[in-house]
């Protein structure tokens, strides 16, 4: 098989990008949409030219590295899968398929398909964790945790931290990514002491960040390659209310250092 | 020639580590905030030594080539981390754990080491836990537990099939807090391309800065180096594309010694390589060998469809030769015995290159959903890759690479024989001999970087004014520069015909035909031939289009696979010298009835190579390896 792309192209943030039209060599359609493109490169690369630079690493779908928007939807046609476990027996021989990067403020462009996704560490940077030195831990069976619990906290954990809700959703939310991270903790018994104040930093940051707000379209659950559950955004605004009303300080204003 | 003391210490071997720690120098507090620490990594081992360092006060700068510290490819490992807990009550123990590794590593890994291994075990559970890694638990809300390759009792503890992703999350989530509170710096996009070695002391690396081109120098009191394993050498791999050898091969020029680099893990359940185009492997977790079962038909060129093939017909092959392990096999021994029945002509699927691993028994004794319950994720993948279901119809399986236990020679303190670097998990030699168990890699990770490193590194800190650290215009950082920019400037300029990726395709089938799952002498000397070869057409006919002061992923590439080439050949030479089979490491000669046969008269060392300049034969030190406490046995799974 052959396909036509319609690649978007761009040298770097400060310069215009547009987009690019390439007609593929031969294709085996067991080929992934990266194999695809790994074949596109090298044939630009023979004729002289600059391949296409996009993200990627593990290709198993874990690693969260992979992106692009594959004809208007990130992360390609097929629903809870990333970008590299998209086969292109999902396309029609001859087909032409536009690819873009993640678009988003708080996702710069670093080049052609490739943008900076470090807004995401910065979330989890400033409350992301349960605070435990090393060595200080008790048993691990010390603190037994409901097995449904264990489970909806391990729900919310498999997030790969790719970005793709925030580049499916119109207003750039982070919602779904920041709520998965939230909900694993708060459903832990180990994550109860930092839960009031971890939802209000994180929340702070994400929106320092620029990222919009969430008017729970769903297009990020629809999207996303571990389908995270929207469900989980609820339930961070539920603890970001409670943590409210509590009068939780927020990040900047709290007492120590969090250490 | 080097210099390798072990500095193990003295003492009954269950005393060692506890005696260690406590005769380990201590940095006092207010010290530790002026020692400055350079750690390259963040999977399990660099993320959790950057945490975990950070908390004692240290400084620490941190740097990974991916865009975020959460990307390593720890995450990507699906089936488990082994802990002498015995939860089970099945007869685990401290010791057993520790045998079965030594045995498991068929007598070729420290015996010092791998007792404080599975001493340490046991405390990283308890963290993790603590971290809220969100480990499979029973109805009573306790740990559960699976029995992985290489073990009779079950002490794998799992997060469904992304162990290792929860496991490096939280490992990120401990270095974030410390980034957070400004304890660590965080500098991502950014490769390490050089080791700066100064009066003969590792004190600083340079960095090319992966979004801007920019080259830069970092001084710190010790280089800690977490950089994972080299299996991309074979190009197929299950590796991430990105995992490469560049830091610990640019440290082995500057003269750390490599050793063991012919001990490479081919894992025996991945999905089988279907085209030329292919560009990664995909690892079936060893877990479905609790369930799966594994055979070939008993009959060559047998092209009928699995449910066509009757029960007698079919040769369960694994269950049939090693009756006490069966599935369970250790991953070496289970990977040579898939590539022996297709040899016969046994194998399955399009290639001939495959065998089945059928849960059609499991299914029927447990039911759909507790299979799915167990193995969903991984049924998900096989089908996303193979269009095939695999509740329905046997997986079809093939041995590929996984895992390298060599790595760079280190101490009982991690240290390598160049004073101030540090080596954890993957990267180093030390744990898993010449075959890793499943479910390991990620206890050591874990224990280098959360236990051990930080008690050690003290004892070399302590010999360490942190207000003499040379700066960055030494002599040594502008000749480590210069020399950096002279590989890039070089590699650009050339203008050949062929790509990088073109080079790697080769060096990878080179490597795979003559020194994959079975090596002979014959072999390993055609591929020493052909190796130099590909190494100066390299040199001369490489294109690598773009420029250095931008974001250019194929001159990214290019810098990789020449690494790459030249380390192959080292991992030829020190196949064909080790002339012996053990774990993963299979010579042709060396068997007995299809068996490693090992040879500890003469080889029962660890041999670390030194290197003496591209192309020239490098030394070989040895390291004997001495067991006090064990009597090294054939080892038999039968």
């Amino acid at each position: 098989m052959k396909v036509r792309l319609k690649v978007w192209r761009q040298k770097n943030a400060e310069s215009p990008g547009g987009f690019e039209t390439y007609d593929t060599p031969d294709l085996n359609s067991n080929m992934s949409f990266l194999e695809m493109l790994d074949v596109v490169n090298e044939d630009l690369a023979g004729r002289g030219q600059e391949p296409i630079a996009f993200d990627h690493d593990c290709r198993e779908g874990i690693c969260g590295t992979c992106s692009l928007v594959i004809n208007g939807k990130p992360h390609g046609p097929h629903r809870k899968v990333a970008t590299c476990q998209t086969y292109m027996r999902s396309f029609k021989d001859g087909e032409t398929i536009v690819v873009e990067p993640f678009r988003a403020k708080p996702f710069p462009l670093i080049r052609d398909l490739v943008v900076d996704r470090k807004s995401f560490d910065r979330i989890i940077q400033s409350g992301g964790f349960i605070s435990v030195r090393t060595g200080s831990a008790p048993d691990a069976n010390s603190t037994p945790v409901p097995k449904i619990h264990s489970d909806l906290a391990m729900d919310a954990a498999q997030c790969i931290g790719c970005g793709a809700c925030v580049a499916a959703c119109k207003n750039a939310s982070a919602m779904l990514f920041v709520s998965a991270k939230v909900s694993h903790l708060g459903l832990l018994p180990q994550g109860q002491p930092e839960r009031d104040r971890r939802v209000m930093a994180m929340v702070t940051t994400m929106d320092e960040e620029g990222f919009g707000s969430c008017t729970v379209t769903g297009s990020c659950e629809a999207v996303c390659p571990k389908a995270i559950s929207l469900d989980f955004i609820a339930r961070m605004n539920r603890d970001y209310g409670v943590a409210l009303i509590k009068g939780e300080p927020r990040r900047n204003q709290a007492s120590e250092g969090g250490a | 020639m080097a210099t390798l003391n072990s500095n193990i210490p003295a003492g009954p071997l269950g005393q060692k580590w506890q005696k260690h720690k406590f005769n380990s120098k201590l940095i006092n507090p207010a010290n530790k905030r002026k020692h400055k620490i350079i750690v390259v990594g963040a999977g399990l081992a660099g993320g959790s030594a950057s945490a975990t360092l950070a908390e004692l006060g240290y400084q620490v700068e941190n740097f990974v080539f991916h865009d975020s510290p959460r990307r390593a490819h720890s995450i990507a490992a699906q089936g488990g981390i082994n802990a002498a807990k015995n939860y089970q009550n099945d007869g685990d123990s401290v010791f057993r754990l520790f045998y079965d590794t030594i045995k498991g590593g068929d007598f070729r890994a420290r015996e010092a080491n791998v007792h404080r291994l599975a001493e340490v075990s046991v405390n990283i559970i308890d963290q993790c836990a603590a971290q809220g890694v969100p480990f499979a638990r029973e109805y009573g809300g306790l740990l559960d537990n699976r029995s992985f390759g290489g073990a009779q009792v079950s002490r794998t503890f799992y997060a469904r099939g992304q162990t290792g992703q929860q496991l490096l999350l939280g490992a990120y989530s401990a270095l974030s807090r410390q980034i957070g509170l400004g304890a660590v710096t965080s500098r991502t996009h950014s490769e390490m391309l050089d080791l700066v070695v100064v009066d003969g002391h590792a004190k600083g690396i340079i960095v090319r800065n992966l979004k801007t081109g920019e080259i830069t120098r970092h001084v710190g009191d010790a280089v800690v180096l977490a950089t994972g394993g080299y299996g991309n050498v074979f190009n197929l791999s299950t590796y991430a594309r990105g995992s490469n050898v560049t830091a610990i091969w640019r440290a082995y020029k500057r003269g750390a010694c490599f050793a063991n680099p012919c001990y490479t893990q081919i894992h025996p359940t991945c999905i089988p390589v279907s085209g030329d185009y292919q560009s990664k492997l995909t690892l079936m977790s060893e877990s479905l060998r609790n369930d799966g079962r594994i055979w070939v038909p008993k009959k060559p060129g047998d092209r009928r469809s699995p449910q066509d093939i009757p029960e007698l017909e079919r040769d369960y092959y694994l269950e049939r030769k090693y009756p006490s392990f069966g599935n369970l096999a250790p991953r070496d021994i289970a990977s040579r015995a898939a590539k022996q029945v297709c040899d016969e002509g046994r194998g399955v699927g399009e290639t001939g290159l495959g065998v089945y691993l059928d849960f059609s028994d499991a299914i029927q004794r447990l039911g759909e959903d507790k299979i799915r319950e167990r193995y969903g994720n991984l049924f998900d993948i096989y089908h996303e890759i193979t269009n095939e279901s695999a509740y329905r119809t046997p997986m079809r399986i093939y041995p590929a690479v996984h895992y390298t236990m060599g790595g760079l020679w280190v101490d009982y303190n991690l240290m390598s024989n160049l004073p101030g670097l540090f080596v954890l998990g993957e990267a180093n030699f030390s744990d898993h001999g010449a075959n890793r168990l499943g479910a390991s890699a990620l206890m050591q990770g874990l224990a280098d970087g959360y236990f051990v490193l930080p008690a050690t590194i003290g004892n070399y800190l302590a010999t360490q004014k942190p207000d003499q650290r040379p700066k960055t215009d030494h002599a040594a950082f502008k000749d480590a520069e210069h020399s950096t920019q002279s590989m890039v400037d070089r590699m650009l300029s050339m203008n050949g015909k062929r790509t990088a990726a073109s080079f790697h395709k080769e060096l990878g089938k080179i490597l795979w035909d003559y020194c994959g799952m079975a090596r002979t002498a014959t072999g390993l000397k055609k591929a020493l031939e052909l190796l130099p070869e590909l190494r100066e057409e390299f040199w001369s006919n490489l294109r690598t289009p773009g420029n250095a002061s931008e974001m250019n992923q194929s001159l990214e590439q290019a810098g990789r696979v020449a690494d790459f080439i030249e380390l192959g050949e080292l991992l030829c030479l020190d196949a064909l010298t080790r002339e012996e089979s053990c774990g993963g490491h299979f010579r042709e000669e060396h068997q007995e009835d299809g068996e490693c046969k090992r040879d500890d008269e003469r080889f029962a060392h660890a041999a670390a190579w030194e290197f003496t300049g591209v192309g020239k034969t490098p030394v070989r030190n040895v390291e004997p390896l001495v067991y006090d406490e064990i009597k090294m046995a054939t080892r038999s799974y039968k």
